[in-house]
């Protein structure tokens, strides 16, 4: 494919402008208890009642950290292939603000727990690199609610003190397709390693987006705007579409941009500036005196780095290899991980004579079908893997068509019934018995001797009447390989 | 150095404590004093010196990833100014 | 037997174990004279009746195996007690009660303490004359208007009052050593890391250290070791080898190696402090120590780096006082009005002066000139103590550049306040124990103290040195019970 056409440029009269995209993602740590604190951080619960005395920002009250959270972004780190700092710093970032009870929130400024790393996009037009710059850990913030009462916000601190990793990414991107790309790959590592959840809209995974302009060849960054809080792809992409365009009719205009922070507005689809200049923030970061610097050892590092589960671009390379399939396929297999385990376990149960691309062809056809028609992830598919497998290998061994098997797994979906059973109580098995299929294809040319005459003279395409009819005398159930070669021998 | 009247608003906005003209006066000659005082660090050259992070000369320790902090909400509400049992209450946040 | 409050801890453990007193007497007694003295204006809140209560309890059925068998005492405010209201001496807090115990509180009632109430301080600790307290200012027993030193005043001036037969503070950067001087008691600032931090209203997170104040080195010793120990719900608290404190005190230092600084001989030191240096000098030769001449060469800096690290911390320490989830707050149009109205009603003019200060030097712009420069020098500062800890075994030096002074004499000169903790300062910084005793009077009747600083985790050696000399010097505090009523 040839890359110029892809790129994505906005036009203007003679002008082609490049976008240039960098990402701050942050994903919420899976974990059960909080970053600093011990109360639980499962999603949707009564408002402030997963709230210590801790999270409150009580007189008194001190952070501990919590061991599995730094095993969670050092691996994150390690699937970023990114340079884990063996020291690093925890700051307050100081501000007041209604949901942010400490007046200040435990982040990494200087010295953040992991470095710079890389990840690989899979574009239409090839393989692209996205550097990152940093992970680090910090604190999340409660919740202000400003729609219940006209008067009053409420502030429910359920969320205060959940881990989050903010994850930097350096301004590579430059279209929304790769940020599209860019965020399901980085969902996608982090699900295989456990470390997020992914979950969009519980808010697990959400984007500030740092958009600027240039013209097209220009080496120089434009000034950037930042887009903050914006918790789908579709609105990132909507975002930085709306952004970019704005930027470009400011330039054209002759004017110039603000750096600031902007929001996006999803009912009028456009950003807009969030704080005006005069109260610009001004963090005061410095060391929290309260948490010493966090050191982990060569041993503790190596331990994680033992424990990190086969990734999306090896598994990718492995299914290539290994199944023989395309790169297609395997993008599709492995890009969510319960999706790559359902496909993997249904290879391991299919047993010795297996039909590999047969099973891709099932999951990426009948069964992402179904799931979608019903919204379902495929870890909550209604056939099991090993009734999956099963149905592959009937039609694998002859014992039923395809055509058959969509019936079949039609019957097996509610209750996730044995495909097996399916077939002998409905009485599906597919008839392979040369004898009696000679049979039937003598009744049929029988009943049809003209249209058999017309054949021989050279009509072929009435080869598929005949292909027909006789699978409609088995009820679709004769194999329609060994009809072919009855019928050809016949004829 | 000098803290005029313009820098103690300004840091009286960072730190969200109003003061009036008559006090910001007083501040400002309170704390150009103690700056005046501060200034001494400057004496000493401290290019090489690698600055102090904790006083503590031990490394972080750690928790296990356990919850202990069960539903408190009566005790976290308990002191709050205004609350509706379910929420802390304030007033209404303006951008 | 002598009567009740005249009694050291000592004692008055002794004679409970003994069945010589029960706890209810001991608890009335102390009450009896506390509410006597409301003039020293020591208490912030009371709890008397129950205190008796507990005491009462107690005598049921006494465990006379605890350190702490049925002895009542108050607290600074400033220790978060369950149930009990919890100040820090500021308007902010005025209405907040915890419904959970400092770390360092709750190992005390463990050993068979009783709470007797809360003791006034500096707001947020804030102060060296406890003249910053919202609840007003607290008298020294040694005489009427004259400042007990803070920000630790209200505890020290409960100890010398006897309204209290100990307490604990907190030091910040010499909130239990310098009111200790001033009121003629023993005060001892620990290795910062031996006590947890855990339920203690901050000030500065990376100075603060809560310790005992007593009528003498045993009593503080025993203390001391009850309120030590290692709390994994302090990041800072550190894992070292605690010891039995008054078990193992001894008054033999033979041998022991003592320095003298010659930095802490500063510029307009009234000669009073010289000649009691010189004196301690004497009295720890005279108990067998050997004292050797040192130089701590950035001890000048020491308050200048201090009034950079302690306002910072505080500024982001003191952000959570916001309106929103506990204590004081203003009416506000909206949410920042209010913070803002909250936060200038709220704290007083130190508090703010304070935060102020802090929110200047981490600002943008502003950060590496004041406070990297000041964790530098605080670096610089450690380092002279360990070069020096390398010679000697302790440092002597004066506790405060001078005596007690009247309220009010100082209240207008923010930098002359601050001046009172140049000796206790650099241990804060350095994060070392120092303890203080009594040593001697001006001229003027009033008691001067003696610093003692060791090296990190040897409380024991500075105990032990403090309880030698102490027997040399012999003190005897002039109380005259003016206050009474």
């Amino acid at each position: 494919m040839n890359k110029k056409n892809t790129e994505y440029l906005i036009n203007r009269k003679d002008n082609q402008y490049e976008v240039v995209i960098g990402l701050e993602v942050h994903a919420q740590v899976l974990s059960e208890s909080k970053l600093f604190s011990s109360s639980s951080t499962k999603f949707g619960a009564e408002p402030n009642t997963q709230v210590s005395l801790v999270d409150a920002a009580f007189p008194g009250m001190l952070p501990v950290i919590n061991e599995f959270c730094i095993k969670q972004a050092i691996k994150t780190g390690i699937g970023l292939n990114a340079k884990i700092n063996k020291r690093s710093v925890f700051d307050r970032k100081n501000y007041f603000y209604a949901d942010l009870p400490q007046g200040y929130q435990i982040s990494q400024f200087k010295d953040p727990i992991v470095g710079e790393g890389k990840v690989i996009l899979d574009m239409p037009n090839g393989q692209k690199e996205v550097g990152i710059e940093r992970l680090h850990l910090e604190q999340d913030a409660g919740k202000s609610i400003h729609d219940l009462d006209p008067q009053n916000t409420f502030v429910d601190l359920n969320r205060s003190g959940v881990a989050l990793m903010e994850i930097v990414s350096k301004p590579d991107l430059r279209s929304p397709d790769e940020v599209n790309a860019y965020i399901k790959k980085l969902r996608s590592i982090m699900r295989y390693l456990g470390t997020c959840d992914g979950n969009m809209q519980e808010g697990s995974l959400r984007a500030d987006v740092n958009v600027s302009v240039r013209p097209k060849g220009s080496k120089e960054f434009g000034t950037r705007c930042e887009i903050k809080n914006v918790n789908s792809i579709k609105f990132m992409q909507m975002a930085i579409e709306y952004e970019a365009n704005r930027q470009v009719d400011l330039i054209e205009e002759g004017k110039t941009i603000d750096q600031e922070t902007r929001l996006f507005d999803t009912k009028k689809n456009e950003t807009r500036s969030m704080r005006s200049k005069e109260d610009a923030h001004d963090y005061r970061y410095f060391p929290d005196p309260d948490l010493l610097p966090l050191e982990v050892s060569e041993k503790f590092i190596e331990e994680l780095k033992n424990d990190i589960p086969e990734l999306p671009d090896d598994k990718k390379k492995r299914f290539i290899e290994e199944f023989k399939l395309s790169h297609y396929e395997a993008n599709i297999l492995v890009s969510d991980i319960d999706t790559a385990k359902f496909f993997e376990e249904v290879v391991a149960k299919m047993g010795k004579n297996k039909d590999i691309k047969l099973a891709v062809n099932w999951i990426t056809g009948e069964l992402f079908a179904l799931l979608n028609s019903k919204g379902l992830e495929i870890s909550q598919s209604p056939v099991s893997v090993k009734n999956f497998a099963i149905l592959i290998n009937l039609i694998k061994n002859g014992t039923i068509s395809g055509k058959i098997a969509k019936t079949v797994f039609e019957l097996m979906i509610d209750g996730d019934k044995d495909p097996q059973k399916i077939v002998e109580e409905k009485g599906l098995k597919q008839q392979s018995d040369p004898k009696a299929l000679e049979a039937l294809i003598d009744k049929i040319i029988n009943d049809n001797r003209e249209k058999a005459i017309e054949y021989k003279q050279g009509k072929e395409k009435l080869f598929g009447f005949f292909v027909g009819q006789a699978m409609k005398a088995s009820g679709g159930k004769a194999n329609p390989q060994l009809i072919n070669e009855i019928l050809k021998k016949k004829l | 150095m000098s803290i005029d009247l313009k820098t103690i608003k300004h840091i009286s906005r960072l730190s969200r404590i109003s003061v009036d003209e008559k006090r910001a006066e007083k501040l400002a000659d309170d704390l150009n004093s103690i700056f005046e005082f501060i200034e001494k660090l400057n004496e000493l050259k401290t290019d090489d010196v690698k600055p102090l992070t904790s006083i503590a000369e031990t490394t972080l320790k750690f928790r296990s990833d356990e919850i202990k902090s069960k539903n408190i909400r009566e005790q976290i509400i308990k002191n709050s100014p205004e609350d509706n049992e379910d929420y802390f209450v304030v007033p209404k946040v303006i951008e | 037997m002598s009567e009740i409050t005249k009694q050291s801890l000592t004692e008055l453990v002794e004679n409970i174990k003994n069945k010589k007193l029960s706890s209810t007497d001991v608890t009335q007694a102390f009450i009896q004279r506390s509410e006597k003295s409301s003039e020293l204006n020591a208490y912030i809140t009371d709890d008397f009746t129950s205190a008796l209560d507990k005491a009462k309890k107690f005598d049921q059925n006494p465990n006379l195996d605890l350190k702490l068998p049925g002895i009542p005492m108050a607290v600074k405010d400033l220790f978060c007690t369950k149930n009990v209201k919890t100040t820090a001496g500021s308007k902010i807090l005025n209405n907040f009660v915890p419904t959970y115990e400092s770390t360092v509180t709750e190992n005390i009632w463990n050993e068979g303490a009783i709470l007797l109430g809360k003791l006034n301080c500096d707001e947020f600790a804030m102060g060296s004359s406890n003249e910053t307290s919202h609840f007003g200012n607290v008298q020294n027993p040694i005489d009427k208007n004259l400042v007990p030193g803070g920000s630790s005043g209200g505890s020290a001036s409960a100890v010398a009052g006897q309204l209290t037969p100990i307490t604990i503070g907190t030091d910040t950067g010499g909130s239990i050593r310098q009111p200790a001087s001033f009121t003629g008691i023993v005060g001892l600032k620990p290795t910062y890391g031996s006590c947890s931090r855990y339920g203690i209203v901050a000030f500065a997170s990376s100075l603060d250290q809560a310790g005992p104040m007593a009528q003498n080195v045993k009593d503080c010793a025993l203390l001391q070791e009850v309120i030590s120990t290692y709390d994994l719900k302090d990041s800072t608290s550190i894992n070292f080898k605690r010891n039995h404190y008054s078990k193992e005190l001894t008054k033999n230092i033979k041998g022991k190696k003592i320095g003298i600084p010659k930095e802490y001989r500063v510029d307009g030191m009234p000669k009073e402090i010289e000649d009691l240096w010189q004196k301690g000098i004497q009295y720890a030769k005279d108990c067998g120590a050997e004292t050797i001449d040192i130089s701590l060469p950035h001890t000048s800096y020491a308050l200048p780096t201090y009034y950079i690290v302690a306002p910072a911390e505080a500024s982001s320490n003191l952000a959570r006082y916001d309106g929103v989830k506990y204590g004081y707050r203003a009416k506000g149009e909206n949410l920042i009005d209010m913070y803002e109205k909250t936060r200038s009603e709220g704290f007083g003019a130190e508090v703010q002066r304070r935060i102020m200060i802090g929110t200047y030097v981490l600002s943008s712009g502003y950060y590496d000139a004041y406070y990297l420069k000041a964790q530098k020098v605080r670096k610089l500062i450690k380092n002279d103590f360990d070069e020096a800890y390398k010679k000697v075994d302790a440092i002597l030096t004066p506790s405060t550049p001078s005596s007690a002074f009247k309220i009010g004499e100082k209240t207008n000169d923010p930098v002359s306040m601050y001046l009172n903790d140049i000796f206790t300062v650099p241990v804060n910084l350095a994060g070392l124990p120092g303890i203080s005793i009594p040593a001697g009077h001006d001229t003027k009747g009033y008691p001067l103290g003696l610093q003692i600083i060791g090296k990190a985790f040897d409380e024991q050696n500075i105990l032990n040195i403090a309880f030698a000399m102490e027997e040399k010097i012999n003190f005897k505090n002039k109380i005259t019970d003016w206050w009474i009523k």
